[in-house]
Formats: C-alpha cells, sequence, structure tokens
C-alpha cells in the first residue's frame, strides 16, 4: 500500500522539498520585466478546459495570435485546475507556465494577495489601456484583489433557469411563463415531478448543494446582500438576514420535493455534468441551475425535447430585481517567474481586450463576452436564449462570490454548514451561521 | 580530523617506534572509520537531504506564516493554536485517520492471510486463483476507486441491486458517512494481493516437521494454526502491520476520488469540491495537508499537520515493535 499512496507521499515529499527552494522563490514580487516582445520567443499558457469543443476553440484563439504576432509561439497546456496552478506558480522554474487562466474567480484574493500572479498595472499603464473603458464594472471588480490587480476578464459566466419546454406543457403549465419568484418556483418544480416507486421518474429541480452548479454563491445571488464579507473585513454570513432566508427557502425547497435522502439517493443515479447524460439534457429533472454554456452542451446532445430560458427567480420580496443573477468568469494573469512578461502580457491583452479575440472565443466556447466592445459586436452569433445571458451579464444587481486571502475557502466553509443544514443535522440556523462566519474569520486570521 | 594529515602519519609509521606503532594503528582506524563513513555517504547524504533537512526545515516553518512565496514571518506557537483549537476538520481527520489504521490495516491483514492460508491448501489450480487475487493489487487506484464507486452506486450500483433482489439492506456506501470508510475498506480488501503473497511465501516457509509432530500429539487444525502457523509467521504479519499502518497514514488517493465522484462536484466555474464529503468521513491527514498547502497557500499549518502525521506514524510504529517480543515467538 505505500506504493499506492504515491501522491500522498509526494504531497509530503514536496512540503519538505519547498524549504529547499524557499529562498529561490522570495522577492518574485516586483516587476522587472526586460524582455523584448517582439523577439523571437516560445510562451506556455495552462489553462483548465477539458471538453474537445472547447480545447479546439482556445487553440484557434491562440492560432490567431499567433498570426498577428508571429515572432511568439505559444505552447498550450489544457486541464489545469486551481491546486496545479498554485503549485507551478510558487515553483517556477523554466517548465512552468508563463501565461495561465483559471475559472476560480473566488481564488484571485488568493492569487493577488500571496503576489503568486504579476502585478499587471504597469503593463496597463505601459499600453495606456483604460480598463473603465473596456471591462463591464464587476468583471473589473473579481479580476483584482483591494486595489491590487493581477488578473484581467477573458470572457465570463452568468447563471440562470434552464427549463424543459414539453415537461411544463405535460405538467399544465405555461412554457412561456418561467417562475419568476421562489415561492412560485416550488409550486412549479412540485407539479413537474413525478414520482415513481419511492424515487422519481422525473424530477421538478434537484435543489440539493451537491452536484453541479446549485452551491450555496449560485443561489445566493437570487437574494439580495451585501458580500460575503463586511467594511471591516469580516465574514458577514451570521449577520445580513439573506444567508438565512436563502438556506431557510432552500431547506424548504428540498423539504417540499421529498426530503434530502430520497433526493440525494435519485442524485445518484445522474450522469456526469460535462457529459451527454447530464439529468437535464435526459430529462430526469425538468429545471436546471446552470451557466450559459449549458446552451452549447444541450445543442451537441440533440435533446428530444424544446428547452427554455430565463433567469432565476428572485426573492418574494425582490421583484424588482428580476432579472439578475450570478455572474463568473476566466481569469488570465502572467507568472511572475516568467522571463518573458512582456511577451506574455501581449497574450494576455490580445485575448482579454481584442474584440474579433474576444468574440470569436465567445462564439466558439458559447460563454458571455467580457469587453463592452465585444458584447456590443454584430458578430456575435446566438440563438436567441443566449440574449438572457447577455442581460443578466448586464444587470445591476448581479453579483459575484468575492475574493479573499485563503481564496475559496470561506465558500467551502459555507457550502459545508449549508450542507448539514439542508440535511437536517443542524437545527440552530441563526447560531450556525454565527459559528460559520466565527469560522471563516479564524481561517482568514491564520492565512494573514 | 582532516585528511591532509592522513600522508604525514603513514610517513611517520617506517620509524617503528612505539608511539610511531600507535600512530599507524590510531591512522588504520581512522582511514577505515573514513572508509566506512565513505561508503556509508550514499545513505548518508539521502538521510541528511530527504530526511533530516525536511524534517528540521518542516519543524522550522510550522512557527512561520509562509505562502509559498513571500518569505517567511515568524508566528511561533499560532499555527499549532490553530490546527488544534479552531482548524474543525483536524479532528474529524485525525479520527478518520487513527479509524483506518485500525479497521482497514487489520482487516487488510486477516483477509491477506486468510486467502493465503486457503490458496496454499487448494491442491489444483492453485496458480490460477493466486493470479486472480492479485491481479485487483495491479490496478491503478484511480481506477479502482472509480470502479468501486460504480459498483456501489446506490441508485444504479448492481451491488445495491442484488442486496434489494435478496432483500437485505442497501447501504448508500460512498454516500452515507457511517458507510464510506467501510466502503473504502472493501476497495482495500478487494486489494489485497501483495499482502497475500507475502502470506503465502511465509506460510510455506512453515517447517512440514512440526504440522506432523503436531498432529502425532493429536493437535487439530486451530491448535496447529494457533501454536505453529502464527509463531512462524509472526515477523511477517509485525511487517504487514507496520507497513499497512504506514500505508493508512498516508490515506490519499482512493478517499479524495470516491468522495469527488460520489458527490457529484467535478469544478466548474464558481464551483469548488469540498474533500471529505459525506460529512468530513472520508477525510484524511494528508488531504489536510494538501489542501491547507496547495489550496490555501497555508504552509505553516499544513507542517503543523504533516508533523502531526509523522509523529502519530512514529508511536505506531514504536508500540508495534514493542509488542514484538509477544508477537514473536520465544525462539526467534
Amino acid at each position: 500500500m505505500p506504493a499506492r499512496a504515491r501522491r500522498a507521499a509526494a504531497a509530503l515529499a514536496a512540503t519538505a522539498s519547498l524549504a529547499l527552494f524557499a529562498t529561490a522563490c522570495t522577492g518574485s514580487a516586483t516587476n522587472t520585466a526586460s524582455d523584448d516582445p517582439k523577439a523571437e520567443t516560445t510562451l506556455t499558457f495552462w489553462h483548465g478546459w477539458t471538453a474537445p469543443s472547447e480545447v479546439k476553440a482556445i487553440e484557434e484563439n491562440v492560432a490567431r495570435f499567433t498570426k498577428a504576432h508571429p515572432n511568439i509561439k505559444v505552447k498550450v497546456v489544457g486541464n489545469i485546475n486551481d491546486d496545479k496552478l498554485g503549485q507551478a506558480l510558487r515553483a517556477g522554474g523554466s517548465n512552468g507556465p508563463d501565461v495561465v487562466a483559471s475559472f476560480t474567480t473566488a481564488n484571485v484574493g488568493k492569487f493577488c494577495h500571496t503576489g503568486a500572479l504579476a502585478d499587471l498595472k504597469p503593463f496597463i499603464e505601459k499600453d495606456k489601456l483604460d480598463l473603465d473603458a473596456i471591462f463591464p464594472k464587476v468583471l473589473q471588480d473579481y479580476t483584482q484583489f483591494e486595489g491590487k490587480r493581477c488578473t484581467l476578464p477573458l470572457l465570463s459566466d452568468a447563471y440562470g433557469l434552464y427549463y424543459n419546454k414539453d415537461a411544463f406543457k405535460a405538467a399544465g403549465l405555461d412554457p412561456e411563463a418561467p417562475p419568476k419568484t421562489w415561492s412560485e418556483f416550488t409550486e412549479v418544480a412540485k407539479k413537474l415531478t413525478k414520482a415513481k416507486g419511492d424515487s422519481y421518474e422525473r424530477l421538478g429541480f434537484m435543489p440539493n448543494y451537491l452536484g453541479y452548479e446549485t452551491v450555496v454563491s449560485h443561489y445566493m445571488s437570487q437574494w439580495g446582500h451585501g458580500g460575503y464579507f463586511g467594511a471591516d473585513g469580516k465574514s458577514t454570513v451570521g449577520t445580513d438576514p439573506a444567508f438565512a432566508e436563502m438556506m431557510t427557502y432552500q431547506k424548504s425547497l428540498v423539504d417540499a420535493l421529498g426530503g434530502f435522502q430520497k433526493l440525494d439517493k435519485y442524485r445518484t443515479t445522474f450522469g456526469d455534468e460535462w457529459g451527454a447524460k447530464h439529468p437535464f439534457q435526459t430529462g430526469q429533472v425538468a429545471m436546471q441551475l446552470d451557466g450559459e454554456w449549458r446552451l452549447n452542451f444541450i445543442k451537441e446532445a440533440k435533446v428530444p425535447f424544446e428547452v427554455g430560458v430565463a433567469p432565476l427567480p428572485v426573492a418574494d420580496d425582490e421583484v424588482a430585481e428580476y432579472g439578475k443573477g450570478y455572474l463568473s468568469g476566466t481569469i488570465m494573469g502572467i507568472a511572475p517567474q516568467s522571463k518573458k512578461q512582456n511577451a506574455a502580457w501581449e497574450l494576455v491583452k490580445y485575448m482579454t481586450t481584442d474584440t474579433e479575440a474576444v468574440v470569436s472565443f465567445a462564439n466558439a466556447i458559447g460563454n458571455v463576452p467580457s469587453t463592452l466592445e465585444a458584447l456590443k459586436s454584430p458578430d456575435l452569433k446566438f440563438d436567441e436564449r443566449f440574449r438572457t445571458f447577455l442581460d443578466i451579464a448586464r444587470h445591476p444587481k448581479s453579483t459575484t462570490s468575492d475574493g479573499a486571502v485563503n481564496g475559496s475557502a470561506y465558500q467551502d466553509t459555507l457550502q459545508k454548514f449549508a450542507q448539514q443544514y439542508e440535511k437536517g443535522q443542524v437545527t440552530d440556523l441563526k447560531k450556525g451561521l454565527a459559528d460559520t462566519a466565527a469560522q471563516i474569520d479564524r481561517d482568514i486570521a491564520a492565512a494573514k | 580530523m582532516s585528511t591532509d594529515t592522513l600522508p604525514a602519519t603513514e610517513a611517520a609509521a617506517p620509524a617503528a617506534s612505539a608511539p610511531g606503532a600507535r600512530n599507524t594503528l590510531r591512522a588504520k582506524r581512522r582511514r577505515n572509520a573514513l572508509r566506512t563513513l565513505a561508503f556509508m555517504s550514499p545513505w548518508l547524504i539521502g538521510f541528511g537531504f530527504f530526511f533530516a533537512y525536511p524534517l528540521v526545515s518542516t519543524v522550522y516553518f510550522s512557527l512561520m506564516k509562509y505562502d509559498g512565496l513571500n518569505p517567511p514571518e515568524w508566528r511561533g506557537l499560532d499555527n499549532w493554536t490553530y490546527v488544534f483549537t479552531s482548524f474543525p476538520q483536524f479532528w474529524p481527520a485525525l479520527q478518520n485517520t487513527l479509524w483506518l489504521c485500525v479497521v482497514m490495516v487489520s482487516c487488510r491483514v486477516v483477509f491477506g492471510l486468510g486467502i493465503g492460508l486457503l490458496i496454499t491448501k487448494i491442491k489444483t489450480g492453485a496458480g490460477v486463483f493466486r493470479t486472480l487475487f492479485y491481479l485487483p493489487y495491479l490496478a491503478p487506484p484511480v481506477a479502482a476507486t472509480l470502479a468501486f464507486v460504480f459498483l456501489l452506486n446506490p441508485g444504479t450500483g448492481p451491488v445495491n441491486s442484488l442486496l434489494e433482489a435478496l432483500g437485505l439492506p442497501a447501504p448508500a456506501w460512498f454516500n452515507d458517512a457511517a458507510w464510506a470508510k467501510p466502503a473504502l475498506t472493501v476497495l482495500a480488501v478487494w486489494g489485497v494481493g501483495d499482502l497475500m503473497v507475502i502470506f503465502m511465501a511465509a506460510l510455506l516457509d512453515v517447517p512440514k516437521e512440526q504440522y506432523e509432530a503436531a498432529e502425532l500429539d493429536g493437535a487439530g487444525p486451530w491448535q496447529r494454526f494457533r501454536h505453529i502457523t502464527l509463531p512462524n509467521i509472526s515477523p511477517i504479519i509485525l511487517f504487514a502491520l507496520v507497513t499497512g499502518v504506514i500505508g493508512a497514514m498516508q490515506y490519499y488517493t482512493q478517499p479524495i476520488v470516491a468522495s469527488k465522484v460520489a458527490s457529484g462536484v467535478m469544478g466548474g466555474s464558481g464551483v469548488t469540491f469540498v474533500p471529505g464529503y459525506p460529512d468530513d468521513s472520508t477525510l484524511t491527514l494528508p488531504q489536510l495537508v494538501y489542501s491547507l498547502g496547495f489550496s490555501q497557500f497555508n504552509y505553516g499549518a499544513a507542517c503543523v499537520i504533516a508533523l502531526v502525521l509523522f509523529a502519530f506514524s512514529m508511536a505506531f510504529t514504536a508500540l508495534l515493535m514493542r509488542r514484538r517480543g509477544g508477537l514473536i515467538g520465544s525462539g526467534d
């Protein structure tokens, strides 16, 4: 068995061996890029896409860049998660990446605070980029942390509601009138649910926090809240009533649809989120909280029913804000150890700000464009349903999850508490949320 | 004791006087010592680089705030108090690790020995069975875990369909906090081929005369096993226990893969995977080292947990070695 636990051993060994490089990786925070971006060079670019069509799209985008900058070759490496990224950024070295892209906007705080990604300010100033004129405000916010800009947005994601129009018709519901408030949503979800034995033939909606995109942060954008941290930097999950309201509602939805145990067992019959057997695509669930990219997946899977999209419902007393949603996206930055930072900046600048690049990539990958110019571009090729996501992305009340010095750890803590609450393991919600807030504060204090 | 004194003493040797002879002798000893050290040096260098230095620096970094990028800052015992008093995942992970050390390791030893015994007794087709039981050990841990999550899936898995058809209770396995560790144990027992082979070798080494003599004295199968087989193979049992405990201390891949697949969280934008699903039941200490160090950039706290692991594996091994006297027969 020791041989089988190689990864753990490697982790321990790496922890230890990092000590060896402790002196080698310090003091890299200052920007001393001196390479000539016009010289012949090869960049290494790491990204996280895995689906074949997405990988192809990013390669085409890079090919467009190479055409515009023939002196810069780009080596593209896919399927990179944030942990791998973090390790490479700390280790440095010539085999590491020069340019990186990540999906976890909540990790920007960690990357900027520690200097794991290079400060982009000198590059932006050198090229006199006016970010306010290029990017929407939410996107500018989630790509910097406490005034330090270490990433730029590369396409964004907006979350909405997908629903099975055929199932709506079968259940006697109007397929053109998706629910707008959460209490309407509960009723619709119940009507769409068809039992089969002690399980389901079809479930109206899978409310559980586990599995796919129904995580706390995505739900939370539909309840007006003032962010995850107050002005003093302390967690607000115990004091902002929106968090308790959301969790109370989610639990009531779980109970209304059959209870946690029954739902969770049904969940284990679902296919993979990124595969063709996604439960929404197979008709196992009739409504799905998901990002705009699902449209492409639905087209590829050729689902046998009509799909409608709408913004997610809002809290009953926030009807005026209907249309908002959760925003996130891919972020792009430069490795501070890279010896080719000026060339790396050319790639980052091209991919994040060049309208043609952003539009073509958004078309190919089915994501929301990230620049104001691209959002207006007539070259955007979308089906009508995509407009819904563009509107969510533009909605002034749409939110995202904040960054923190320990990255997404605070989201994990909150998510874990939420899971205990939906299962009924915790009954005192108020106290639980206060404890969770205290825990988040302690974790951040320990990481600061 | 520098080497350049050696030629000088050697040059003095032919003088053949009494102190000169002593000098020669001393020089010889010194040369022998140096030669020994030279022969040992690969090990010494390895020990220094891969054990002593990392251990000392782990202790050093456990007292620092260190993110792997910026210079470490002195924090005293802050990381230690954080891990022990306000890091809620620490205690469940420690309990799980101890559970695995006790239950999973003993199950593996019992099954490894049991199958080894059965196969040494089989007259025909022993080779086929040996291969059959050894094969699972060769499966890569990720693939094996994926297969088990599929087999033990509470909704669609064949195991539960069978249990339900037989009217037996069908647990949710990797989706139930009470059954997740037993499910991992089943997986570990399935891959017991390595131990089986070692036990078979040990069992075939037990002198036949002892069994014959015992049979003449009227000893039954259990008495023969208890008084002849066990004492003879006890060093191998000790070996299996010690390596098993060290393996359990490093248990990482299987629980991470199982909880990731069973929870359905493969990660999209804004979605992160929280290890330990369900309810921290598959959390192990190496996972915490990984998530604190590599995901949260908090090396100081990760070092604390690494040291706790180190202390526990030392203590477990020392305990088992002390019991050696009882385990290994007096004739050994």
